[in-house]
């Protein structure tokens, strides 16, 4: 077979109710894997200990994880559009760590502040610190495109040893830790809803997403077509600032989700944002509930973080990615 | 007709473009030549919005561009700039779609589709459409930026240096097409060029710059004079006839 018939191949199986059809799957074996076995009969009963634990726990860890993936997913394709790098994210623009710098100051300076207030804080360091990294973008005259995540990378780092230092004078390093590694298990009713938000975000995203392809195509081509480039820009970084800081507040740091899901949609299915969006939330959405399945069957009855799954796995791909992608990139 | 009046762009204290005046003729080619660094991009950036001028305005049809809207202006003015560094994965036809983007924001109507189909063909891409940009050679690739320019149905089109990194082959065949855009089709074309002989051989109307301001300007066969060229260029460049062209022979001038 070659390539090219691979590549429709693998283009065919992308459409959109082929993954409608894995996810469902995919939810209903997520649904009846854990250390309690719950069968669908037991749900019959409304009262049994087994509906108990399906409604506190297992429903929402699914609908945390379908809207965790599809959030970050999209917040990931719309920074490489706009930053025009395939290579920028969330994870490699400093989003995810002026967030969790965010969080500290919430936990520190209003300790006692609710979870919506707390939000509030963490959004307007990830809303800073993404504008801050934009406007590093511009300045930079050699639009590398490696170098430009690697750029990225340096300043989360950057942001993220002021979190370290900080949280390590006050002494909390080990609450920090529990917002640094994303994870499901502790994921259960009444600490999850916060992740709803990104339902609106997403329909939003989806309303823009012509705007957003014009603007991928930068400025000057842009102002061609009549758009108004920077408020376009602003209101997509405002989307994915939103989108990582209630990912961050509910499930933790999910790495690399939003690097690899856009790319490998963009090469079998291109930018066209209207028409990729469905399937790059659909295959966020797969690709975190298999990373969440294996996690909780590898070392049965325990668990494997969720970020350590995905890390693991979706470095793998990003490294392939890396190198398939060189030479247009 | 667009004027530019008394247009001026300064980085710092140095004008790129000072004080330049120029009329362009509406269903011509106009073409905008000169030395490296003369403002000649600048001042096409301005008229087309894309930068804005220190001093001066510029008129379509008679109304201030600065207070046109700017959708309106992107149906009455196009603007396509040298731009090799492209790595959005679209293809052709989703290309040439967003032309129609100043009409329906992205949602096409039957309309819009009716005249996709047309730059298409127009464009010869009709049967390779579903390709993708980053699959396309340079020629191919500047074919379906011109469609998508097509597309966009304005009456001026701005082109900064479309010829840049193509053969010989496919810079004619731009030129042809541009000739063809504003003979059949009746749209104003504004170009600027570095090959002086193409600018000779196609053009209608020729400004020449230099050092940002404006040198020459006039019919083609006015400009295409050694005398002219000594004063934009600082080069003596014999001028040779063929088939009623004027070919200028500066290799060994």
């Amino acid at each position: 077979m070659s390539l090219k018939d691979r590549k429709r191949n693998v283009g065919e199986a992308m459409k959109k109710r082929y993954l409608l059809l894995t996810l469902i799957v995919l939810s209903a074996v997520s649904l009846f894997i854990g250390v309690s076995s719950i069968s669908p009969l037991d749900l019959l009963n409304v009262q049994s200990e087994e509906t108990q634990i399906f409604l506190i726990s297992r429903l929402p860890r699914l609908v945390a994880i379908l809207l965790a993936g599809a959030g970050m997913s999209i917040s990931g394709l719309i920074m490489q559009q706009l930053s025009r790098n395939k290579f920028v994210s969330p994870t490699t623009a400093g989003t995810l760590d002026a967030t969790k710098l965010g969080i500290l100051v919430s936990m520190l300076v209003f300790a006692n502040a609710a979870m919506l207030e707390k939000m509030a804080v963490a959004f307007a360091f990830a809303i800073a610190g993404t504008f801050l990294f934009m406007q590093i973008l511009d300045r930079i005259k050699f639009k590398d495109a490696i170098f430009i995540p690697l750029v990225g990378l340096m300043f989360g780092n950057i942001l993220s040893s002021i979190t370290t230092f900080f949280a390590y004078k006050a002494d909390v390093i080990q609450n920090m830790s529990a917002w640094l590694q994303g994870d499901f298990s502790m994921i259960m009713k009444g600490r999850y809803e916060l992740l709803y938000i990104s339902i609106p975000i997403i329909i939003i995203a989806y309303f823009y997403a012509n705007r957003f392809t014009v603007a991928g195509m930068g400025e000057d081509f842009s102002k061609n077509l009549g758009l108004a480039y920077r408020r376009v820009v602003n209101i997509g970084l405002i989307l994915v600032a939103l989108i990582t800081v209630t990912v961050v507040l509910t499930v933790g740091v999910i790495p690399f989700l939003g690097l690899i899901i856009p790319n490998i949609i963009s090469i079998f299915k291109g930018d066209h944002l209207q028409k990729t969006l469905p399937h790059t939330a659909l295959l966020g959405a797969i690709f975190l509930l298999v990373c969440d399945i294996l996690g909780r069957v590898v070392i049965y009855p325990y668990e494997i973080s969720i970020s350590l799954m995905v890390g693991v796995i979706g470095s793998g791909i990003f490294l392939y990615l890396l190198f398939r992608r060189k030479k247009y990139a | 007709m667009i004027e530019v009046l008394s247009l001026s762009k300064f980085y710092g204290k140095k004008a790129v473009v000072e004080d330049v005046s120029v009329t362009i003729q509406p269903g011509k080619i106009t073409s905008f030549i000169g030395p490296n660094g003369a403002g000649k991009s600048t001042l096409l950036s301005m008229v087309s919005r894309l930068l804005d001028a220190d001093t001066g305005e510029v008129l379509i049809d008679k109304a201030d561009a600065r207070k046109m809207k700017s959708n309106e202006f992107a149906k009455r003015v196009s603007i396509l700039k040298q731009s090799n560094y492209m790595n959005v994965r679209l293809t052709i036809r989703e290309l040439v779609s967003f032309g129609r983007f100043p009409y329906s924001k992205g949602r096409l109507t039957d309309e819009d589709e009716r005249i996709v189909d047309q730059s298409l063909e127009y464009m010869h891409l009709t049967d390779m459409q579903d390709q993708y940009l980053d699959e396309l050679s340079g020629g191919q690739r500047q074919r379906a930026f011109i469609a998508m320019v097509i597309a966009q149905d304005t009456e001026y089109i701005l082109l900064d240096e479309p010829l840049n990194n193509l053969d010989m082959k496919h810079s004619v065949q731009i030129m042809k097409i541009l000739r063809r855009l504003v003979d059949d089709l009746g749209k104003t074309v504004v170009i600027v060029l570095h090959d002086i002989n193409f600018a000779s051989v196609y053009s209608d109307w020729i400004v020449a710059m230099k050092d940002g301001r404006v040198v020459k300007n006039g019919p083609t066969e006015d400009i295409i004079q050694s005398d002219a060229l000594k004063e934009i260029y600082d080069m003596d460049i014999p001028i040779q006839k063929m088939d009623g062209c004027r070919i200028c022979v500066y290799f060994n001038s």
